[in-house]
């Protein structure tokens, strides 16, 4: 076997606990690139180093996944060959983590959406039959309650702040709310996992999850979901927009143009 | 650091001069210094000695701001989950830094918001090495070892600087850069043991930062009246030259126990001192660095600026919720 055909890529996951686990890898791996593009580049000294804490949090919680999922299925040498070599239809984060850092209003929002969607997501996990996963998701909780406040406090601020601010939330929700259909479609993957105990089924939570947010955009200056005809969804298959294609281009430079080398 | 005075000489003679304004008080300070009295904020001081400090502790301030953009280049790329998790971590310790360094600062006196709005204009300076660029992802591993080593170097001795603020605020700082300093060794003692390539990646990465890293300590202060005002009244302890030797002398063997080459072909264990001798620096280099900003100024100072351009509506909004909320409170 080449070092190329060795060290780039990995294999298709088979069994249906690591096809659903990679999901959750993917979501905190690609959110945590996209707020690690903001480091020295922050509006504020202060909410530079916040959305580094977050970055970290979520590629710490991918590390942890990745490594979990090598001991349930050979796919890859170690976990960065899993988690940086993979061809783009390989990874099933949701779409939403991959939105660009438009402005605060738009990393925020995305942040909160995302944020308490995780929170019901790993909550579904704590009575998993998978003990280690079942970890996993109550450490990572302690940090998505600290990235829930944080987002929250910033979108009521930025909704009911000034008539710039929230016309930066409103273009911000005009293109982040169409995705938030996908984070809680009951999909087969997800289906499949709910009948074997790994998770219990978060999605159901869908109209509470609904009805908060609602509540918080109609505190943050009166602020409403649009109507959005439809849910834009495919991350989870692997059917990608424009954006993840740069965030891997970054993210995968090294482990691809130095196959197999120690870091 | 980032300690270095790039002051003009005009400059320097025009704050020596505040001296003579208030003489009694230079006096009763000077015995309180030599007593070994730690300085605190609401103490007397001199308008000089105030003026030094807010300098030299808001220079090094920008510096640590400015000093994570070479390093925060890397962050989307770095090769492993691992690296890319200590290098935020890193990146994180650096902004807090700063911001425990400006609010040092703020104690004499100046605000952070002065402050930055001095680093935004070109007023202020920071130090020059963060105006090297980091095309490599051995320039992580090398500004670890050598950028935070110097660091350390300059900034152990001004754990014991009269002002207790920044004294305090260095002992803090210190034992963060100390781990910077380790992790950036360990990133450079893997490429040096690694494929050819990355041991050439080591190399072209130690050439390219070892001169500006000797830098760092500034130009041979000689008998200037200011570094002796300085060591005076205990905010410098030692001269550059001594603190570079330091550096030196604790690096080459480091260096060495890595097969790397130090590009300085006069570089010399010298018996006698029990040190090593070294090559000229190229202090045109310096000072051009210092006037045009080098390779990567312009960069750091634009991305500084959109950054504060993208907080100025994030601010506003900030301030005009606070204000809702409290006319909310005040009704309630």
């Amino acid at each position: 076997m080449s070092v190329a055909e060795k060290y780039i890529g990995a294999k298709q996951p088979s069994k249906p606990e690591t096809i659903y686990m990679l999901r959750l890898a993917d979501n905190a791996l690609i959110l945590g690139q996209r707020l690690s593009e903001m480091c020295g580049h922050g509006p504020e000294m202060e909410l530079d180093m916040a959305m580094t804490n977050m970055s970290l949090d979520l590629i710490g919680q991918a590390k942890l996944l990745f490594e979990h999922i090598l001991t349930l299925e050979d796919l890859a040498p170690n976990i960065d060959v899993l988690a940086m070599t993979r061809p783009l239809e390989q990874y099933t984060n949701c779409l939403l983590v991959a939105q660009p850092n438009v402005d605060f209003a738009h990393i925020m929002l995305r942040q909160y959406l995302f944020s308490t969607m995780q929170k019901l997501q790993y909550e579904a996990l704590l009575e998993s039959n998978d003990i280690t996963l079942a970890a996993i998701a109550e450490k990572s909780l302690k940090e998505i309650a600290y990235h829930i406040r944080f987002a929250k406090s910033w979108v009521l601020r930025l909704g009911d702040g000034t008539e710039e601010s929230r016309s930066r939330m409103v273009d911000a929700l005009d293109c982040l709310w169409r995705f938030t259909g996908e984070m809680f479609a009951q999909d087969a993957g997800l289906m499949a996992m709910v009948k074997t105990g790994l998770t219990a089924n978060f999605t159901l939570t869908y109209k509470n999850w609904r009805l908060e947010i609602t509540h918080i955009l109609s505190e943050a200056g009166d602020l409403s979901p649009p109507d959005t005809a439809r849910m834009i969804m495919g991350g989870h298959q692997g059917r990608h927009d424009e954006n993840l294609g740069h965030i891997l281009t970054d993210m995968q430079f090294m482990q691809l143009s130095y196959p197999g080398l120690k870091w | 650091m980032y300690s270095t005075d790039l002051r003009t000489d005009k400059e320097k003679k025009s704050a020596d001069q505040q001296i003579l304004d208030d003489a009694e008080l230079w006096n009763t300070f000077q015995a309180r210094i030599d007593n070994g009295d730690t300085i605190e904020a609401k103490d007397a001081m001199p308008k000089k000695y105030r003026q030094t400090l807010i300098r030299q502790i808001s220079q090094h301030a920008h510096s640590e701001i400015i000093g994570q953009l070479p390093e925060g280049n890397w962050v989307t790329r770095a090769p492993t989950l691992k690296r890319k998790l200590i290098l935020l971590a890193k990146i994180q310790d650096e902004a807090g830094h700063g911001l425990y360094l400006y609010s040092a600062a703020e104690t004499l006196g100046r605000s952070r918001d002065d402050m930055v709005a001095d680093l935004l204009s070109g007023k202020a300076k920071y130090s020059t090495i963060f105006n090297y660029p980091t095309p490599s992802w051995a320039d992580i591993g090398t500004i670890g070892w050598l950028v935070d080593g110097a660091a350390i170097v300059n900034q152990i001795p001004l754990c014991r600087c009269s002002y207790g603020p920044y004294a305090r605020a260095m002992v803090r700082v210190c034992k963060e850069e100390s781990f910077h300093q380790r992790q950036g060794y360990e990133i450079v003692t893997v490429l040096a043991r690694g494929s050819a390539e990355q041991k050439a990646m080591a190399q072209d990465s130690l050439n390219r930062f070892w001169w500006p890293s000797l830098m760092m300590f500034g130009p041979s202060d000689g008998a200037s009246t200011h570094s002796s005002q300085n060591m005076k009244w205990k905010i410098k302890r030692h001269s550059n030259d001594e603190l570079r030797q330091r550096f030196i002398d604790a690096t080459v063997p480091q260096a060495e126990f890595l097969g790397l080459t130090i590009p300085d072909p006069d570089l010399k264990w010298n018996e006698e001192r029990s040190s090593y001798d070294h090559g000229d620096i190229d202090w045109d280099e310096f000072w051009a660095v210092i006037k045009d900003g080098g390779i990567c100024g312009k960069d750091r100072i634009r991305a500084r600026r959109a950054a504060a351009k993208d907080g100025i509506w994030v601010r506003a909004a900030a301030e005009a919720y606070a204000a809702k909320q409290s006319a909310k409170e005040r009704v309630a």
